[in-house]
């Protein structure tokens, strides 16, 4: 009878033990970036490499002003209804097109950050991307905010781990990591 | 190289600005055996914070640092 009791104890231990097990995070930190400024894109992936250096998983989740950060230069594709084709032009196509949020100075600002940059050697956000992708960060891309700006999924960067998703993909990330920036 | 330590490995950072520095000894750790001592020389000042910050998150340890005007060395002991 006793020993009947010591084991139905440990079997309620063990289902709450998987109980919590299920609800504690991962050491995994999960990234909106909403940002399409250079200086805000150029953060978000030296935390991103960061945090990969420190032992973390990283998932990216890029919306609205973050979104064309990833177009690709050099793709072009066709088939775009008016709005998207205005969209397509007047936002930046890539990353060497992305301005700083302050000090841009009709672009002098944004050039000279650069060659400053080079200077000093501080990675550019074209090397940063390279660098995630080799370090296994993930990318999801808002459906919502391609949908809107009339963005294609061939006009992205080739880049190994990038996803396109929704706001409940970001959240169940969210809820699994222990970290959550909005950049 | 300090004569104390014995380094396995040495890696070369110097003049590589944030995030570089933690990024490359983050990999460049994995290259030894665990107990053995990677030497790695940075120029970057935010390293002196950094490394150590790094080394505690990662379970790693650093034995030593030494600092030569702008070159900073730290010999670290890979633990996991």
């Amino acid at each position: 009878m006793d020993m009947q009791n010591i084991e139905n104890q440990i079997e309620g231990l063990k289902s709450r033990l998987d109980a919590i097990d299920k609800k504690t995070a991962d050491n995994k930190l999960a990234m909106i970036v909403f940002s399409g400024d250079l200086d805000k894109a150029l953060a978000a992936f030296i935390i991103a490499t960061g945090a990969v250096a420190m032992g973390m998983d990283v998932v990216m989740f890029f919306t609205f002003w973050g979104t064309p950060v990833l177009r690709d230069a050099k793709k072009n594709v066709g088939g775009k209804d008016m709005m998207g084709k205005m969209f397509g032009s007047m936002l930046p196509k890539g990353t060497g097109a992305v301005k700083l949020s302050k000090m841009n100075m009709g672009g002098m600002g944004t050039a000279m950050m650069k060659s400053l940059m080079k200077k000093k050697n501080v990675a550019s956000l074209e090397e940063m991307i390279a660098l995630a992708e080799e370090l296994g960060v993930k990318i999801y891309v808002c459906e919502m905010s391609m949908d809107l700006m009339g963005f294609k999924r061939e006009e992205f960067i080739d880049y190994k781990d990038l996803g396109f998703a929704g706001v409940a993909t970001f959240l169940q990330e969210a809820q699994n990591s222990k970290m959550q920036l909005f950049l | 190289m300090s004569d104390d330590i014995q380094v396995a490995k040495v890696f070369d950072l110097k003049g590589l600005a944030c995030p570089m520095p933690v990024v490359k000894v983050s990999k460049g750790i994995k290259e030894v055996e665990v107990g053995e001592v990677i030497e790695a020389q940075t120029t970057d000042p935010g390293s002196l914070t950094d490394f150590p910050a790094w080394a505690k998150t990662s379970g790693n340890e650093i034995v030593k640092t030494e600092q030569e005007d702008k070159l900073i060395t730290f010999y670290i002991k890979r633990l996991v």
